[in-house]
């Protein structure tokens, strides 16, 4: 997206979001914990699916748990949500326990599930009412503001139609509207844009930003380090149910990778006989089966140096490290297997 | 952060259930309401005429040959005898029906109900909210049924019209044990053994036949099947040969609707919240 | 590099017996419900013999067209049980392998063909109806209710009585975009009525007039009647009893030539 575009979205939103909120500065620099974990535990017979994670997020804050599939990031967001019960240690939301509070919190609280479920024998404006209705708004409130969110979520055209036949992009836009309808303090979005194609992902991102520029809290899972590096301002990274690391992006990638990484390829069967050769090079290296990844302050000198020695690989890329370079490095596993 | 809590539009739920109820279970009927006009008013429509459709076979069909049958000393056409079992069938058909396929469905694979989790209502809002339906229902279709009836001339006894309040009751008590039973089961497979409860229970319970034409020992077996009970309540009311007996088979439902009741608040957790 | 003549041989293989794979596919399907299968097999015809062919039979003591309402009754209840497990196959089961799991969409991809998709299909369920068919007649035999030397014909005519509801229905089912309840709404008013209205439980002409012609559409009273004819030697015009067979078989082919389309333009479309 242009910069120029950018500045319009963000003038736009502004627009749209001042009238209902007039105190957005409230939000931004008020400093509070909305939830506290203290070594949360949710076991399901002898299976551990979160052992014992802390973490606090601050109103305001834009959060998001990064790990791999089954690391215990979506039984954390659903006992943060009051829908599954923990099995020890404490965990506040908005100062209330999900144990025992769980309507109270979850009238609070806006929820994007991994996987839409919405209601197919409703049309979609009407995916809305219900849903308002559920938080016991009255029928006035919930017409004006599904109006409200259908326009958000740019589905206005599509008020009346029936579910099914959406695009996947627009059955999750229509799921953040639904979760939008009790004007949340606080939005949970599991895997927000998995399956989701390209343009369909930037769509998204952009409403998703136009809440965090409200000041809605946003606590994000996922496993794809571009949508947690553009969403959030914090990130633990979560595997076998346990933190790994917490911090923000860049902090993150300072902390545990270099500034470049060079990627260079020699077919599978070559791959480790050749990372013998070239192991001095860059700070440290990671041999995967398909290529080797070597960190260091400028890939352009070491991928000339690997060259120099006479080991051509067959493709190489010098890039900048990411979120995937931690991950790989914090577990010795990739983050998309 | 005093702005925001105030300008939730969201009623304040009661802790007094641990957070199991929000007092809202209307909101869930409302959806259900909303479903039924846009989506499946015709399926919905079409139960009634099932219960019509086996009278229509059975009554005219059937009664041609068979005639008249005597109950308890009075002599009492074919039709007027098996309307009133078919009237308890299809209340708790359609009560079996909604606790547990339905539920079973939209709990697995519509996610309906995590869904609606997902907001300020409790699991006890989504049961009371789907049993109100289903019940809502089943009075609808005891109505129309009830009015076939009479126009077939079927009904012997002006008490017919207690029918509706007991069909009710017959659904609740099948509703509230089939819900109980679906909290327990994982798999398609395991709800395909449904029918193999069902079926005995339609052919045995006095619904076609007397019971007395069997050896004491399967009248025994047959009278502790909930839905004898039944017929037995609906066959009193609409022919007016009301007996004693009739405390006892409304006791049954009580128990069973106590029983069901009380497993099904304490598996709700289970159910929905785990 | 495998040469196109040889791609071609190996593709034969699956030309030659790809119905087989696929009738052998969904063999294994059933796995997860096979104990279903066998118990239903053998409890519904034990309940439906007790409950109207023993207990109803009391009410009836005369009889119906001179033979005991029970003798009356068992092809009618064999008939009833294996066609309406045909016209359950007909509509979720295909339904479902094009829009749910798309399974059929999955073995189109290899060198298997639209019709032996339908043919594969239809043979799993002729070893289905087979099994359930066999032994409620076992059960039928044991009550003394057929003969055992003409009455195995039953088994036969009620495949064909299956195959004579499942093949339409399942063209219906195959063309389907989304499910809004048909498969509800047909089975209340087309398969229900069927079963009340045909002959099953008493004569045809029990029926209002205005109502007959239910019986005389229906493939249930038509197969109902042919296994009266096998099993206690019907009483009717020999003309009828081929018009049983012919609208039973006219069925069938009609049915499956349309399946066979409705398959082939939903997996090429």
């Amino acid at each position: 997206m242009s910069f120029s575009s950018r500045l319009r979205n963000v003038a736009m939103t502004i627009g749209f979001f001042a009238v209902e909120h007039p105190s957005l500065l409230d939000y931004v620099f008020v400093s509070e914990p909305v939830i506290r974990a203290k070594n949360i535990v949710k076991k399901y017979d002898e299976f551990v699916a979160v052992d014992g994670i802390s973490f606090e997020v601050q109103r305001g804050e834009s959060f998001g748990l990064l790990g791999p599939n089954g690391a215990g990031k979506s039984t954390t967001m659903k006992m943060i949500a009051a829908v599954s019960t923990r099995t020890s240690g404490s965990l506040e939301v908005l100062g209330m326990d999900p144990n025992t509070d769980g309507p109270a919190i979850r009238s609070q609280l806006g929820v994007v599930p991994q996987e839409d479920n919405l209601d197919q024998e409703l049309r979609v404006r009407e995916n809305l009412l219900t849903y308002g209705r559920f938080f016991g708004m009255s029928r006035a409130e919930v017409a004006t503001r599904a109006d409200e969110l259908l326009e958000f979520a740019q589905l206005t055209d599509r008020a009346n139609s029936k579910v099914e036949p959406l695009s996947g992009g627009m059955k999750r836009r229509l799921t953040i509207a639904r979760s939008l309808m009790n004007d949340p303090q606080m939005l949970l979005l599991d895997e927000p844009t998995t399956g989701l194609d390209p343009q369909a992902r930037h769509i998204l991102w952009d409403r998703l930003f136009r809440l965090k520029e409200r000041g809605t809290t946003l606590v994000l899972t996922t496993h794809y380090m571009d949508e947690a590096e553009q969403l959030s301002d914090r990130i633990v990274v979560v595997d076998k149910g346990a933190i790994m690391a917490e911090g923000s992006p860049a902090q993150l990638i300072r902390q545990y990778s270099s500034r470049e990484v060079l990627e260079v390829r020699y077919g599978s069967d070559k791959n480790a006989s050749v990372a013998k050769k070239i192991a001095d090079i860059g700070e440290r290296q990671e041999i995967l089966p398909d290529r080797i990844l070597i960190y260091s302050d400028n890939g352009e000198r070491d991928l000339a140096e690997i060259t120099k020695r006479g080991h051509h690989p067959t493709t190489s890329l010098v890039r900048r490290s990411s979120l995937e370079d931690v991950f790989l490095r914090l577990t010795g596993r990739s983050l998309v297997e | 952060m005093s702005a925001t809590v105030q300008s939730s539009a969201a009623i304040a739920p009661s802790r007094r259930f641990g957070g199991m109820f929000a007092g809202n279970a209307r909101a869930v009927i409302e959806r259900g309401l909303r479903a039924t006009m846009s989506s499946n008013y015709l399926v919905v429509l079409s139960g009634f005429f099932e219960p019509v459709f086996y009278l229509l076979s059975m009554g005219v069909g059937l009664g041609g040959i068979i005639g008249s049958i005597e109950v308890d000393g009075t002599s009492i056409a074919y039709g007027a005898y098996i309307a009133p079992a078919l009237l308890a069938v299809s209340a708790m058909n359609g009560a079996i029906y909604d606790s547990t396929w339905n539920v079973f469905f939209k709990l697995n694979f519509g996610k309906l109900y995590q869904t609606m989790l997902l907001t300020s209502l409790g699991p006890l809002d989504v049961a009371i909210g789907e049993i109100t339906l289903a019940l809502l229902r089943g009075g609808v279709y005891a109505i129309g049924f009830l009015i076939v009836m009479n126009i077939m001339g079927l009904v012997l006894s002006p008490l017919a019209i207690l029918a509706i309040p007991a069909v009710i009751l017959i659904a609740a008590g099948f509703a509230s044990i089939g819900m109980a039973f679906t909290s327990y089961m994982k798999t398609f497979q395991q709800m395909d053994w449904l029918p193999m409860v069902m079926l005995p229970m339609f052919l045995f319970s006095a619904t076609f036949f007397p019971i007395t034409i069997y050896p004491p020992a399967i009248q025994i077996m047959v009278e502790c099947f909930p839905l004898w009970h039944g017929v037995e309540i609906v066959r009193m009311l609409t022919t007016g040969a009301i007996t004693p007996m009739i405390w006892v088979h409304l006791g049954y439902y009580a128990v069973m609707l106590s029983v069901g009741v009380v497993v099904v608040a304490r598996r709700l957790r289970a159910l929905f919240l785990d | 590099m495998t040469s196109v003549a040889e791609i071609k041989a190996d593709a034969e293989n699956s030309r030659r017996w790809g119905w087989w794979y696929v009738a052998e596919l969904r063999l294994r399907e059933m796995r997860g419900y096979v104990s279903y299968v066998v118990t239903s097999s053998f409890g519904n015809p034990l309940m439906y013999l007790l409950a109207l062919g023993v207990g109803l039979a009391h009410l009836i003591p005369a009889g119906i067209d001179g033979v005991p309402f029970l003798v009356f009754v068992a092809p009618a209840l064999l008939m009833s049980t294996i066609l309406s497990i045909g016209a359950e196959e007909g509509m979720y089961p295909v339904l479902g392998g094009f829009k749910w799991h798309k399974i059929f969409f999955a073995i189109h991809a290899t060198p298997i063909t639209p019709g032996q998709i339908v043919g594969g299909f239809l043979v799993h369920l002729t070893i289905r109806f087979t099994f359930t068919a066999g032994v409620f007649f076992g059960f039928l035999v044991a009550f003394g209710a057929v003969p055992l030397a003409t009455g195995w014909l039953m088994i036969p005519i009620a495949i064909l009585g299956a195959f004579a509801i499942l093949t339409p229905l399942a063209s219906y089912s195959a063309g389907i975009d989304d499910d809004r309840g048909q498969f509800a709404l047909i089975q209340r008013f087309v398969v229900m009525p069927m079963f009340l209205f045909s002959g099953t439980f008493f004569p045809l002409s029990q029926v209002p007039d205005w109502l007959e012609w239910v019986g005389w559409v229906s493939p249930l009273w038509h197969a109902t009647q042919l296994g009266r004819t096998v099993s206690y030697g019907l009483n009717e015009p020999l003309w009828l009893t081929v018009t049983h067979g012919g609208v039973l078989a006219a069925y069938a082919i009609i049915g499956a030539y349309l399946m066979h389309r409705a398959f082939v333009k939903r997996l090429t479309r």
